[in-house]
């Protein structure tokens, strides 16, 4: 596979990750978490783990986005950290 | 505090890296697992389980016994989570709302009234109930069955191409979750009950541990599939492709049940009565 396709999702990938980390908003960071998630599944397909990106694509990205997206609506939504 | 955890992290990342550095090279043919345990799969899973997609064999069949415990985490997990979010026997004394269905009228009143529920003109209703979106509505309620049967041909189409029970079971959960959300937890909750999730969950594990079980009990080891030839009427390596595809509905069972009732118990605070 092209190596700056590579490079592209590789970078997607920290970015989503660092973003996720250090946004104050909960309900951003478990965005960006699915968003880091979804980049994931991307990048295995490349590497030809189509049965991870598979997995990666329905849980991580998709069941528990809605799963901490339930836990940000019984909680604040700003973090004091 | 927050310096030594800066600290920490980075010596472990650092450490982490330079550990990958004794990796072999991506897709090395000389890695020791390119040498014997790869081709030993790749050559013969056809003949021996007639199973196209190699790793679904390996999951399910060769290392069948990995697969059986990360369901029966999959299980823990939801068990785990019922466990610490749902309320028993707390009944709380809040007022419910209903809606009156001819005139759209909102009554509010102390506390839950069977009779005014099967009168059938009353609707009960979520106390921060907005109107639904009817685009959002109508588009969840064409799209449910399209993701079921999805769901279905990815647990059943694992041997052939990527997907099977745990994906399919993900996905399957999914499309009841989105029911959830696009309309209401008690609606969602009439389609499926608490207590028909609890048993789906429990069966799954049973199916998968069963299937291994009926193997010893044909005099054969735990989880190989070939000694249920007898059983199915078919020759050992179709008994392994159809013990693969058993066992794959187990898990698909348990991770569906475990993933919905993970989400009302999250949603709902535990109280299971409305929704997000």
């Amino acid at each position: 596979m092209m190596w700056e396709l590579d490079l592209l999702v590789l970078s997607l990938v920290v970015i989503c990750g660092v973003g996720s980390l250090l946004i104050r908003d909960l309900l951003g960071a478990a965005i960006l978490f699915g968003a880091y998630s979804f980049m994931m599944c991307v990048l295995w397909a490349i590497m030809g783990a189509v049965d991870v990106a598979f997995t990666e694509a329905s849980v991580g990205a998709g069941v528990s986005t809605v799963f901490f997206v339930a836990a940000v609506f019984h909680t604040t939504r700003r973090t004091k950290d | 505090m927050k310096l030594l955890g800066l600290i920490i992290v980075l010596a472990t990342g650092a450490l982490l890296i330079l550990a990958t550095a004794e990796f072999p090279p991506w897709g090395d043919p000389n890695s020791p697992a390119s040498l014997h345990v790869s081709p030993r799969y790749i050559e013969k899973t056809m003949e021996e389980t007639s199973v196209p997609n190699a790793v679904t064999s390996v999951l399910a069949d060769y290392r069948g016994f990995d697969t059986m415990f990360e369901t029966t985490v999959i299980f823990a997990a939801g068990v785990s989570c019922f466990m610490l979010l749902r309320l028993f026997g707390k009944e709380k004394s809040e007022t419910v709302h209903y809606r009156h269905l001819l005139t759209g009228l909102t009554i509010r009143v102390r506390r839950r009234r069977e009779g005014l529920e099967q009168l059938g003109e009353f609707e009960r209703m979520d106390s921060l109930w907005t109107p639904h979106d009817i685009i959002l509505r109508t588009l969840s309620r064409f799209l449910i069955p399209f993701i079921q049967l999805f769901a279905l041909y990815v647990i059943a189409h694992g041997h052939h191409s990527p997907g099977g029970g745990f994906q399919g079971g993900v996905i399957l959960g999914a499309s009841l979750i989105l029911m959830a959300i696009s309309q209401d937890m008690n609606s969602a909750l009439e389609r499926i009950r608490e207590r028909t999730l609890a048993m789906l969950s429990v069966a799954g594990v049973a199916i998968y541990a069963g299937t291994g079980a009926m193997c010893l009990l044909l005099g054969s080891n735990f989880l190989d599939y070939a000694a249920l030839a007898r059983l199915l009427w078919v020759d050992p390596v179709g008994a392994r492709s159809l013990g693969i595809f058993l066992v794959e509905v187990g898990v698909g069972m348990a991770v569906m049940a475990t993933m919905i009732v993970i989400y009302h118990n999250l949603a709902s605070e535990g109280r299971l009565d409305e929704g997000l």
